[in-house]
């Protein structure tokens, strides 16, 4: 009994990495999406600015397993229409961990939007014009004044984003991920007791979170070395 | 395009459209009256109080809200002792796990938000209470509650939101609220494209209106904090 339960476990825990995987793949387009978007909304291009206010309103508006649904099952029966009326013999079905990386990716970077877009309108405004008196490129300007502090001031937003992401990773075994949440499920299915399993899964997402806390924690006290120098 | 299957069902999409906004309300009313006391449980003086909610706030925040639904709804079947109790008629209904796991998951959030508001809450009106002569009761009912439920508006709106949205999983246990809806219509109608978008929809425009009415909530009761900022 104990040896089942074990061996189970065993295998809820190594699927571990896919959600691992999983996870940081979806932060990584979260980031970039968020990046992109923060700076298109401070843009003074309106058309931007309306792009990503549109983008951040529609994500945010809808349940991230309705987003995933959508993206797993309605886009491509959508496009999969689509090729049927041009007449082409073929067929298009998305991995479901590519559907998850999309769906989080999506999801996340309209969060981190929001946070990149504070961060940034939080950097002093003479920071921005010294550099520009100073002559700095664009992307000099980006690199040695805007990035370090955006780091900083963003840090607790992207914590809190990151903790939310890894816990919606759970929902990518509904359209049959093999993760944690996945392997979880069918041992509770195939030994009766799904308390056990289910606890053992609850573990390991608990653990993620307090490990990032505490490395996360490590990383903003590095960053505000330079502010607390300051101080009295 | 199939969207006559849609509008045949609507009523269907309206009753799990109710369906969804009676899972987040009730499940955000109970906790409201869980979350306050929990809150200066949360601030006590007492070590041993003080880390016993904070474990409970970090069990429940820190593990997904779907495997709390499962370790409910699947996981209770396991012990002999639940299944034979007095309380299993309801313990097996999913309505009844559903809303028991709302309500133990947004609680721990709420209890950390309304916590935080009450941890900012300045020195001077606790003070100012207290050298009016207020007993520990008025203290709390006219100063700290008021102070706190304010302070706290922006966060728990998003909170509130969260609930609204997390409700989608209740279709995971065969619920039909909006997204059970969308899911039941796909496998009866062989459609995968419009009734999520439906249902997307819908969600869309429920989150509108909540946001909408959030802001002239916080107008009206929250707006005094911003006056003293600008």
């Amino acid at each position: 009994m104990t040896g089942m339960v074990g061996a189970f476990t065993a295998t809820i825990l190594a699927a571990g990495w896919t959600t691992l995987l999983l996870a940081v793949a979806s932060l990584v387009v979260a980031t970039v999406l968020g990046m992109a978007a923060a700076f298109a909304k401070l843009s003074g291009n309106r058309l931007l600015r309306s792009a990503a206010s549109l983008y951040t309103f529609v994500v945010r508006g809808i349940p991230d397993l309705v987003v995933m649904l959508l993206i797993y099952y309605s886009l491509p029966a959508l496009l999969n229409q689509w090729i049927d009326a041009m007449g082409i013999d073929a067929r298009i079905e998305f991995p479901p961990i590519v559907a998850g990386i999309a769906t989080l990716g999506l999801i996340f970077g309209a969060y981190m939007t929001e946070t990149f877009k504070t961060a940034l309108q939080n950097i002093p405004r003479g920071q921005i014009e010294a550099a520009i008196a100073y002559g700095l490129t664009r992307r000099r300007m980006f690199a040695c004044i805007i990035l370090p502090q955006l780091v900083r001031l963003a840090l607790p937003g992207f914590t809190n984003n990151w903790l939310v992401l890894a816990k919606a990773t759970a929902l990518v075994s509904l359209i049959g991920l093999q993760d944690v949440m996945f392997r979880a499920k069918g041992a509770a299915e195939a030994t009766g007791m799904p308390f056990t399993f289910y606890l053992v899964a609850a573990g390991f997402y608990l653990l993620v979170t307090i490990l990032s806390l505490l490395l996360l924690g490590l990383a903003a006290r590095r960053f505000e070395i330079g502010l607390r120098e300051l101080a009295p | 395009m199939n969207w006559t299957v849609i509008a045949e069902n609507l009523p269907l999409y309206a009753e799990g459209a109710k369906l969804t906004l009676f899972l987040a309300f009730a499940s955000l009313a109970i906790s409201f009256m869980l979350a306050v006391p929990l809150a200066f449980l949360r601030n006590s003086r007492v070590t041993a109080v003080r880390y016993t909610v904070l474990f409970y706030t970090l069990v429940f925040r820190g593990t997904p809200l779907l495997v709390q639904l499962f370790l409910v709804y699947f996981g209770l079947a396991q012990f002999e002792l639940i299944r034979t109790s007095i309380l299993w008629p309801w313990l097996s209904s999913p309505m009844v796990c559903v809303l028991l796991t709302f309500v133990l998951n947004t609680t721990a959030y709420t209890t950390e938000i309304f916590a935080g508001g009450l941890r900012h809450i300045p020195v001077g009106e606790i003070e100012a209470a207290r050298a009016y002569g207020m007993s520990r009761r008025t203290q709390a009912l006219r100063i700290l509650i008021p102070a706190m439920l304010t302070r706290s508006l922006p966060l728990y709106g998003n909170e509130m939101i969260m609930m609204l949205h997390a409700t989608s999983l209740a279709s995971t246990v065969t619920l039909l609220e909006t997204t059970g809806v969308a899911r039941m219509i796909t496998l009866t109608d062989y459609i995968q494209f419009e009734p999520y978008v439906t249902a997307a929809a819908i969600y869309l425009a429920l989150t509108f209106v909540l946001v909408s009415g959030f802001q002239v909530v916080q107008r009206r009761w929250a707006g005094y904090l911003e006056n003293r900022i600008g």
